[in-house]
């Protein structure tokens, strides 16, 4: 037996442990960032917003590599397809929010029960199994990509349902996951106190489980099938999750502004009752076409339509709450990507979405670029938003409470960072919108959605020209996403005044 | 003024949540089981499997004012007339293939999934298989070797080679003529199949 290359390969994974160590310690030395600053909840919740800046990189990633395919067919044809780079982009997308959600929830959840976090190594557990299975998942999209038409496939390597690709047993896993993580925050306030935030967190938690567990199923019937498959992307996304970030935001204008919690907590109520009121049957708006009987036209167009109230409400309730504390607070890029998500959700979520929401509209918008020009602006607007902020928060008390208010050191770093995802975003939804406008006019209302008309749209001058400046704002986007990640690796950095103390008042 | 009025007042509008929430989520329960039921394969608005056997088309309705599926007489596929499991099988294994071979990640299906390539809803009746005697044996060839059966409509844009099979590329052509005879409420609007006159 030749042991010489078993030995060369351990002494070779050695030098490669010894050189990341190095890597490692250099980084931190770098950094300067002291865990001493987080709580134990906290330390878990960094983990979280780790995992979920990797993969807001991924997804940022494989959208310029979808986007490129729109200009170049042949770009990567056969070896990174445009459905392998589109899924992992809304996926990633998808599992960043998550994760940036469960952090926002470990980070507050001990300052809001008043005790410690009750199953912590669990939390633990839960966490390294969720980032493990996310990672063989998207190595399973990247090297496998496709199955045969059987069974193993949806179980092994994916679903094939937009969103919810994750294979089976990886359903299973999240579930499992989800599950420790709800018993967490509700041993955690029935060992501390409860509150009205608290409650409104727990059974949103038991709908947004729930949920998940109604698109696991494999159905022949594609009406039904999707129709428990808008179930998971309807009522997460749009009153689950936006509850969820209802709840984040209270939370959060109650530390940043010092509002106080009897005002916090009516208004998170009232956001509630319109969220859940017209997001629930708005649900309807996805049942128009796809086999469902015609009173999903009435009930959907009209609940739907009444989807962006809840959105105005947030608007005020955040611009209103920072004008009457005279946007006195102690971190302003944490207050800026408040305000940022507070206007984003209205106009990404709120407006984007009533344009092509009435059926007699969406009769020509439905499956266009109408769908990803919302979809861009909506789910930046309202989730990767408040995500940010919480980055914000978590970083300042990561490096002890320091000062991020007005002149701080380098901060034209996050104003443009600020400013060039916000720009970049916008610009390629206005990129998207035309796109879709043109689909809607030339495929759908003067050719009849027949293929010649599908490609006679997509091969149109101005549809085109659509996308290359979608790759472009892209770009800013992307460019942003770095200055973002540098920003939030120095900001604070030698920094030695403390951080202004805000109050409840 | 220190009074707070009760419609301002918090334990106004956590009631007013909680009710709301679940009054708007029974009725969901509600109208879902309704749903279900007129939607269940073999209902009027989503025919049996074994509609695969028929003549499909989709015309515009003077009643309804919309287009509709027009279910005709016999028409069998790849010339061999299915009994209902045998239909159910084949279709279930071609909505089985598209599931795994992610096909919803560029086309739409019902008009749901990405914007890459053209919806599938009504593409077993589209113009683009030029005739109804050549359709069938053209989307075999397509769906089995798409690189070499290229349909670019100038647009440069290939399906890539998905490895499918004969018998999945025969399950997925089941399963699109059986997705063409769903009632749609209408959408696409104006579609012109391959069976209309120019």
């Amino acid at each position: 037996m030749n042991t010489s290359g078993l030995n060369k390969v351990i002494e070779n994974t050695n030098a490669l442990c010894e050189k990341s160590r190095i890597c490692r310690n250099t980084f931190k030395a770098w950094v300067q960032l002291d865990s001493n600053n987080l709580s134990d909840g906290q330390q878990l919740a960094v983990k979280y917003f780790t995992v979920a800046v990797i993969l807001f990189f991924a997804q940022i990633l494989f959208g310029m590599l979808a986007a490129t395919q729109f200009i170049y067919p042949s770009f990567l044809y056969e070896i990174l397809d445009f459905s392998v780079n589109r899924m992992i982009h809304i996926n990633a997308m998808i599992i960043w929010m998550l994760y940036g959600f469960i952090g926002c929830v470990y980070w507050f959840l001990e300052d809001e029960s008043g005790t410690e976090i009750v199953g912590l190594k669990l939390g633990n557990i839960a966490f390294w199994l969720l980032t493990s299975a996310v990672t063989v998942v998207v190595l399973v999209y990247l090297l496998v990509q496709i199955g045969p038409g059987k069974d193993s496939s949806l179980w092994f390597i994916n679903e094939g349902r937009e969103y919810i690709e994750a294979p089976r047993w990886a359903d299973i896993g999240i579930v499992v996951v989800m599950l420790i993580f709800f018993y967490n925050v509700v041993a955690t306030f029935s060992k501390g106190k409860w509150s009205g935030i608290a409650g409104v967190l727990t059974l949103d938690l038991v709908a947004l489980a729930g949920l998940y567990v109604a698109g696991m199923f494999y159905m022949t019937n594609i009406t039904h099938e999707q129709y428990w498959w808008w179930w998971v992307i309807h009522l997460w996304v749009e009153a689950t999750w936006e509850v969820l970030v209802g709840v984040i935001m209270a939370w959060s204008l109650m530390k940043l502004l010092g509002v106080r919690r009897k005002i916090i907590q009516t208004w998170l109520y009232i956001e509630v009752a319109l969220m859940f009121g017209s997001g629930i049957l708005g649900l309807g708006h996805h049942y128009f076409w796809i086999g469902t009987p015609e009173y999903w036209l009435t009930i959907g167009g009209f609940f739907s339509a009444l989807e962006p109230i809840p959105l105005v409400a947030m608007v005020v309730h955040a611009v209103y709450d920072s004008g009457t504390h005279a946007f006195k607070n102690g971190n302003h890029p944490a207050l800026a990507w408040i305000i940022a998500q507070a206007f984003g959700n209205f106009f990404g979520a709120g407006v984007w979405g009533f344009m092509h929401t009435l059926p007699q509209i969406n009769m020509f918008t439905h499956g266009t670029q109408w769908s990803a020009s919302h979809g861009h602006l909506a789910f930046f607007g309202a989730y990767a938003t408040i995500n940010i902020a919480f980055f914000y928060l978590a970083i300042q008390h990561w490096r002890g409470d320091v000062w991020m208010g007005g002149g701080s050191q380098n901060a034209w770093r996050w104003k443009w960072a600020l400013g060039l995802l916000n720009g970049g975003v916008l610009g390629m939804t206005i990129a998207l919108l035309i796109a879709g406008y043109e689909q809607s006019f030339i495929e759908r209302a003067i050719e009849g959605s027949t293929w010649a008309g599908y490609f006679t749209a997509q091969n149109h001058p101005s549809f085109q020209s659509a996308m290359i400046w979608r790759l472009f704002f892209g770009g800013i986007t992307f460019a942003g996403f770095i200055l973002l990640v540098w920003d939030l690796l120095t900001i604070g950095k030698g920094e030695t005044r403390k951080a202004l103390m805000i109050v409840e008042n | 003024m220190n009074e707070i009025p009760l419609w301002a007042s918090e334990s106004f509008w956590k009631k007013m949540a909680i009710w709301v929430t679940a009054g708007s989520f029974l009725i969901l329960v509600v109208l879902t089981m309704d749903s279900l039921t007129k939607t269940s394969a073999g209902s009027q608005r989503v025919p049996a499997y074994s509609v695969i056997n028929k003549k499909i088309d989709y015309q515009y309705n003077n009643v309804s004012h919309k287009f509709m599926p027009i279910i005709g007489e016999n028409e069998f596929l790849f010339g061999k007339e299915f009994t209902d499991e045998e239909a159910r099988q084949l279709v279930d294994l071609g909505k089985k293939t598209t599931q795994a071979k992610n096909c919803m990640n560029c086309h739409t299906l019902l008009g749901n999934g990405a914007y890459y390539a053209p919806d599938l809803t009504k593409a077993w009746l589209d113009k683009g298989w030029i005739s109804k005697e050549i359709r069938e044996d053209m989307m075999v060839k397509f769906l089995m070797d798409p690189e070499n059966n290229a349909r670019t409509f100038g647009s440069n844009r290939k399906m890539p080679n998905l490895k499918i099979t004969e018998q999945e590329a025969k399950g997925i052509i089941a399963f699109l003529k059986w997705m063409s005879s769903i009632d749609t409420n209408g959408f696409p609007y104006n579609f012109k199949t391959i069976n209309a006159e120019e």
